[in-house]
């Protein structure tokens, strides 16, 4: 009998995904479900799809689902949460989701150490609305707002989340990953594990940000996207966990 | 000089909303009515994306085509969607090097017309959109030559100029129905997508066609694939 | 600039916006009006002047506030949950008597809806924008030409009555593209003796508020805005008539299904229908009057939107029973066509409705 290497995780439906050619979403979400398989918790996590390029959420995973105005996930999460302590709950944001318009219901979830997951794409753009500038778009980037390249004395500097919530008491996981190559794809997939685990445990906030790429409003291939994401994100964005309460032993 | 209400329809990427601006802008220099509306949103990535344009002699009512005297195909998921919405009487141009479909009705005049197959054999893959503009405008004589030219002037951003004569090319293949005459040179070609998301006058907004850059769904990443 | 060009809806307002010699945008991108902060972003460095991405629409209205209040013409665009955001902000404008312009391409709702075009904030923009009693100037253009006109108009008119004022389009008109002959630039001026842009030793302190603690005040100077309202229903009211004066059947339509009223009115004429078309201009004024003028020898109303029923509550209101106002809506980024909105007249000719 022919052995299954691999199929398609459970708390993925059948569903065929909207996102571009090599738009890395589509990694992230079975990561997220071969997560919420793995644990056994499809039957009571509630999942919060936010606004942008992953509002289809709500479509592909087969958990329960509620749909957030932009920005407003962990807000949405944290009525959830409280409402079902025992659900597993998570939100699944883009960066002008969670760090533009939602910057103060992210702060404030984690000031709280709501037990909600924050998966976190931050591919340095809005990919929904054609290719704007996003709240990590870097230094010179150009994007449809900043066609000059991004000048930091008018347009801002790009802000570091990962670094920003590590700060903030209530914290329990924030951890920057990215799913670049196979080693990496593993990595955010243990990040990721840890996340929900956490939560189950009730230790606070956790977020997961997943350097990722847009092929499409980066205006590359996905290979060379992928190498433009080594080459200029991974510098300015590193990899690493920058906050574990597990590992720190904290209260 | 009469009046249509053109739809043209294909997958991001084959041009379709740029011809549809070049037809508005010839018809705008031939003094008519005019109106262009582009589809947007989802459908844009890498899905169907249609364009609706207006000509007339009288102001135009609703940009919106839902029943079109000419449509120009350029996907088969199009032809499907709008074969059924052309008025009796009316002409469809399908690009045959791509759809390989015949359209069911007999009361609509349909072309087949293998303008993939012509733009690569003239050296300018990605200019599948030219050719059918050229059958389109030889079809219908909705504006002079002269005019499709300045239309066609008035579309191509600055920057990009020196695609002109390719694009004229292409359209002079579809007027006369022909391939390139073998051993005519000419080079590797990056064609404009001009998307409703951005301006037409933006020359920085271009991309490679996936079927150039050669990358395929899911490839690269193992991502699953839509 | 009087050659005739095709462009784009949202990047008229744009264009027109600097041509009517506004320096200062701030927005966030939402669909479908990318394009007006796409186009700023590119013009306003290139001409001095100012665009701020803000990090959510929040931001942006207050954003205006300020700038309005430091004195200079200054915009915003969104699209129907944006405005929602900016309830709060533009109530603050409105009661600190600040002038600015907010353009509101109007996309499928409620909630988040769709992206495709509706007319579902006419309650919104002319009775609901935010708390407390406050008007702002709406302007409905229909063309692309019309909305160039119309942002002209609305800085003038928002400067001269000190309020907010808003083009309320949607996502038809800013997505398609229609000839188009942009008007001779402005320059900015800077001529606001009530604004707050630094007092220079030379005189005493502005203040821009809209907090008045005593009851007292606070009524005074509700009842002074009003009174200028009135002046503003007087002589402000603007529509467009067509084939009215010998109308049986008068449809009441504004923005881009007007356009299609106006089709359906050319098709019923043709078959012998005296159909006639009103077209509000602006939607706060109503133009009452242009109603009043007809319901004496029309034998019906219909109004076409694209909502479930908004504006033929104006109507209903003018027309006060004297003639029975038909509603005819598709709504969720469904727009009609000529041919529904013909059968329509033609039901109510035949007596049907």
């Amino acid at each position: 009998m022919a052995k299954v290497m691999g199929e398609r995780p459970k708390a993925l439906l059948d569903v065929p995904l909207h996102y571009c050619p090599g738009c890395t979403h589509g990694i992230v979400h079975r990561l997220v479900a071969e997560v919420i398989d793995e644990l056994g918790v499809e039957g009571r996590a509630t999942g919060v799809a936010s606004v942008g390029c992953s509002v289809f959420t709500y479509n592909y995973f087969g958990c329960d689902m509620v749909q957030a105005p932009h920005g407003r996930a962990p807000a949405v999460a944290t009525g959830v949460k409280r409402a079902r302590p025992d659900n597993v709950v998570f939100t699944y944001q883009g960066d002008g989701d969670l760090a533009a318009i939602g910057m103060g219901e992210t702060v404030h979830a984690a000031a709280r150490g709501e037990n909600i997951v924050a998966i976190f794409i931050n591919n340095a753009i809005y990919g929904m609305t054609g290719g704007q500038m996003a709240p990590t778009t870097l230094p010179g980037q150009v994007t449809q707002t900043t066609p000059y390249g991004r000048d930091p004395a008018t347009a801002g500097n790009p802000i570091r989340v990962c670094e920003l919530l590590s700060t903030v008491k209530g914290v329990a996981l924030a951890q920057r990953v990215t799913v670049d190559c196979p080693k990496n794809v593993r990595a955010a997939k243990k990040a990721i594990k840890k996340a929900f685990e956490y939560q189950m445990a009730g230790k606070g906030y956790c977020i997961v940000e997943v350097v990722s790429t847009c092929p499409t409003n980066w205006g590359m291939s996905p290979a060379d996207s992928i190498q433009w994401l080594r080459d200029n994100m991974l510098p300015y964005y590193p990899l690493g966990v920058y906050k574990d309460v597990g590992e720190e032993g904290e209260e | 000089m009469t009046g249509h209400n053109i739809l043209l329809a294909g997958f991001g990427g084959q041009g379709i909303l740029f011809t549809g601006k070049v037809i508005a802008y010839a018809g705008l220099m031939e003094g008519m009515e005019v109106s262009w509306l582009p589809s947007y949103g989802p459908e844009m990535r890498g899905g169907t994306a249609n364009c609706s344009v207006c000509l007339s002699e009288d102001p135009i009512g609703s940009p919106l085509v839902t029943e079109p005297d000419i449509l120009v195909a350029m996907n088969l998921p199009s032809l499907e969607k709008f074969e059924k919405d052309v008025v009796p009487g009316g002409l469809i141009i399908v690009d045959s090097s791509i759809i390989t479909k015949k359209v069911a009705r007999d009361d609509v005049k349909v072309i087949y017309l293998p303008a993939s197959e012509i733009a690569e054999k003239a050296g300018i893959k990605g200019a599948a959109n030219m050719v059918i503009l050229g059958k389109l405008f030889k079809e219908t004589s909705f504006c002079t030559p002269e005019n499709l030219d300045k239309g066609l002037q008035k579309t191509i951003p600055a920057k990009k100029m020196d695609l002109l004569d390719k694009n004229r090319l292409c359209i002079r293949l579809g007027t006369e129905n022909r391939f390139q005459n073998p051993g005519a040179s000419a080079p590797g070609f990056i064609f404009y997508n001009f998307d409703s998301t951005s301006s037409w006058k933006d020359p920085s907004r271009y991309r490679i066609p996936a079927s150039a850059a050669g990358c395929a769904p899911g490839s690269a990443l193992g991502a699953i694939s839509p | 600039m009087s050659e005739k060009v095709l462009m784009k809806g949202n990047e008229a307002i744009a264009e027109a916006a600097i041509a009517a010699g506004c320096r200062h945008f701030f927005g966030y991108p939402i669909t479908p009006q990318t394009e007006v902060a796409a186009y700023m972003s590119k013009r306003m460095p290139k001409i001095g002047g100012v665009y701020l991405q803000a990090e959510s629409e929040v931001a942006s209205i207050n954003m205006v506030l300020g700038a309005g209040a430091a004195g200079v013409r200054v915009m915003t665009s969104t699209s129907s949950p944006g405005i929602s955001l900016m309830s709060e902000g533009i109530s603050y404008i409105a009661g600190s008597d600040v002038p600015c312009l907010i353009v509101n391409v109007e996309r499928g709702g409620p909630g988040l809806g769709g992206i495709q075009p509706s007319q579902s904030d006419y309650f919104q923009a002319t009775r609901a924008t935010g708390h407390g009693d406050f008007h702002m100037l709406v302007f409905a253009p229909s063309t692309v030409q019309e909305t160039v006109d119309l942002i002209s108009d609305a800085f003038d008119l928002g400067d001269k009555y000190r309020m907010p004022t808003m083009i309320l389009s949607d996502g038809l008109l800013g997505q398609m593209m229609e000839p188009v002959v942009l008007p001779e630039p402005k320059d900015p001026t800077d001529d606001k003796e009530w604004s707050v842009r630094g007092h220079q030793g030379k005189r005493p302190h502005n203040v821009v508020n809209s907090l008045y603690i005593d009851p007292a005040v606070l009524e005074k100077l509700n009842f002074e805005r009003f009174e200028k309202y009135e002046k503003i229903k007087e002589t402000e009211q603007r529509a467009q008539e067509y084939l009215v004066d010998d109308a049986d059947i008068i449809l009441v339509a504004f923005g881009a299904s007007s356009r299609i009223a106006h089709s359906a009115v050319d098709a019923a004429r043709k078959q012998g229908i005296k159909a006639g078309l009103i077209r509000p201009i602006t939607l706060w004024p109503f133009p009452e009057k242009a109603i009043e003028k007809h319901v004496g020898h029309a034998k019906a109303f219909l109004s076409v939107e694209m909502n479930m029923g908004q504006m033929v509550e104006d109507v209903r209101m003018i027309v006060a029973r004297r003639k029975p106002v038909h509603f005819y809506g598709r709504t969720g980024g469904v727009v009609p066509t000529p041919k529904e909105v013909l059968q329509q007249i033609v039901k109510i000719n035949g007596g049907e409705l």
